[in-house]
C-alpha cells in the first residue's frame, strides 16, 4: 500500500524527495510548495488528519530547522510524514497550515513557543506554554535544559517574593538511562554522580 | 467519676472552663482546618484520595475542602509549579484570609522534584511561605494525612494572641536562589 502511495507521490510531484524512514511513508517537500502539496495531500490522498507539526533542530548544520508534518488518513489507514527545511537559519520560516486543517493552529503555535519556527499566514501566532514577554525558544539545542535567569512578568508578584526563572541545579544531569540491558542496571543517572552519598559503597 | 481529668472538672469548675485566650484559639483552629486544593498534577489524585471514604481526611476536622481562596485557610500545593504558574499560586495565595497555612505536598512542590529545567519552579517556597513539607512522587494519602496531622501540631503551638495584632512570624518565604 504505502510503496504504491510512494512511487504515485514521487511521479506526480518533481519536487519531492523520499526522506529516510524507519516506520512509515516520508517525504521531503520543499517550503514553497507546502500549501499546494498538502492540499492535493488531503483532498485527494485522503489525508484528512493532520496529527503532530512539530520541528528538527540540526545545531550547526544548514539549513538547522525542519518542519515536520504528521499526516494520517482515517480512509486508507496508513500515515505520511512530510518534512520540510526552512531556509533563513536566523529567522526559520514555513507557510501555516492552519488554512487546511484547524489542528495545525495550536500545534504551530506551539512549536514557534518551543523552537521558534514563524508559521506565515497563522491567524494567531504567539506562544501558548510560556509566557509572552519570555525571551527564548527553551528546545533549540543552544539553550541548556537548566534555563536562563530571566525576570517574570508579573511585577506585583516579583515585588512581594523577588522571584525570578533562575538556571536550575542540574546536580551532573540530565538523569538519562545508560542504554541497553537490564532494566535494574539501567536506571537513570547523571554522568556526574559525586554529589550521591551511596557512590561509595 | 473519671480521674483522668486534667483541663476540667465538672465539680469543681461548674460550667465554666478556665484556660488561656490561646489554648482555646489555637484548639478552634486546629480542628477546623479549611482546606484549599491547589491541584497541578498526579499528586492531586492522591489528595482527592485522601478525602475519599477510605482514608477519610474528615476524621481529623478539615473535610471542608474550598476551592475558593476566601473560603479555605490551608493551601495544599499538590503538584509541579511552574514559573508560569508560580504567579497564580501567589495571587491565590494571598486572597486567602489570615491566619493561612500552606502545604507543599510532594517532591515537585517541595523542591522542583524531577523536573529540573527551564520551566518548572524549584520549590513552591520561594513564593509562598510553607508550614509543611511532605515527601514522595507522589506521597500516598496517609502521607499527606500525617503531614495535616503536623499541620494541627504546629498550630496548637502558635501564639495565636500576640499574632493578632502583629504580622504573622512564620510567613517568610525562601529567597536564597539557589542556582
Amino acid at each position: 500500500m504505502s510503496e504504491i502511495e510512494k512511487s504515485e507521490l514521487l511521479d506526480r510531484f518533481a519536487y519531492l524527495s523520499e526522506r529516510e524512514s524507519g516506520d512509515h511513508l516520508a517525504v521531503n517537500c520543499p517550503a514553497e510548495q507546502l500549501i499546494e502539496f498538502c492540499t492535493i495531500l488531503r483532498d485527494e490522498f485522503q489525508f484528512d488528519l493532520l496529527l503532530d507539526v512539530t520541528a528538527i533542530d540540526w545545531d550547526v548544520a544548514t539549513p538547522r530547522f525542519t518542519g515536520v508534518y504528521h499526516f494520517y488518513s482515517t480512509v486508507k489507514q496508513m500515515y505520511i510524514r512530510v518534512a520540510s527545511d526552512c531556509k533563513d537559519n536566523i529567522k526559520p520560516t514555513l507557510p501555516s497550515l492552519v488554512s487546511l486543517y484547524s489542528a495545525a493552529d495550536w500545534h504551530e503555535r506551539e512549536t514557534y513557543d518551543l523552537m521558534g519556527i514563524i508559521y506565515e499566514g497563522h491567524p494567531n501566532l504567539k506562544r501558548i506554554l510560556m509566557w509572552d514577554s519570555y525571551p527564548y525558544h527553551p528546545l533549540r539545542k543552544d539553550f541548556p535544559l537548566a534555563g536562563i535567569e530571566t525576570p517574570l512578568p508579573a511585577e506585583d508578584v516579583v515585588e512581594q517574593t523577588n522571584l525570578k526563572v533562575s538556571a536550575a541545579p542540574m546536580m551532573g544531569g540530565p538523569f538519562v538511562s545508560s542504554g541497553d540491558g537490564k532494566m535494574s542496571q539501567t536506571e537513570p543517572k547523571a554522568k556526574d554522580e559525586s554529589w550521591n552519598e551511596e557512590k561509595g559503597k | 467519676m473519671n480521674k483522668q481529668t486534667v483541663a476540667y472538672d465538672s465539680k469543681v469548675e461548674g460550667e465554666v472552663i478556665v484556660t488561656r485566650a490561646d489554648a482555646v484559639i489555637n484548639w478552634i483552629r486546629k480542628n477546623s482546618v479549611w482546606p484549599m486544593p491547589m491541584g497541578l498534577a498526579c499528586c492531586a489524585i492522591e489528595l482527592m484520595a485522601a478525602g475519599g471514604s477510605r482514608f477519610d481526611i474528615s476524621r481529623f476536622g478539615m473535610e471542608v475542602m474550598r476551592f475558593s481562596p476566601r473560603q479555605a485557610d490551608c493551601m495544599i500545593v499538590a503538584g509541579t509549579v511552574t514559573y508560569k504558574m508560580a504567579e497564580v499560586v501567589r495571587r491565590i495565595y494571598e486572597q486567602m484570609g489570615d491566619p493561612k497555612w500552606v502545604v507543599a505536598m510532594g517532591a515537585c512542590a517541595s523542591s522542583g522534584g524531577m523536573y529540573r529545567s527551564y520551566a518548572t519552579l524549584q520549590g513552591v517556597d520561594r513564593v509562598v511561605p510553607v508550614d509543611v513539607y511532605v515527601s514522595g512522587c507522589p506521597p500516598r494519602p496517609e502521607a499527606l494525612l500525617d503531614a495535616m496531622i503536623k499541620l494541627q501540631e504546629k498550630i496548637k503551638d502558635e501564639n495565636s494572641v500576640k499574632n493578632l495584632l502583629t504580622k504573622h512570624p512564620i510567613n517568610k518565604i525562601r529567597k536564597d536562589a539557589v542556582s
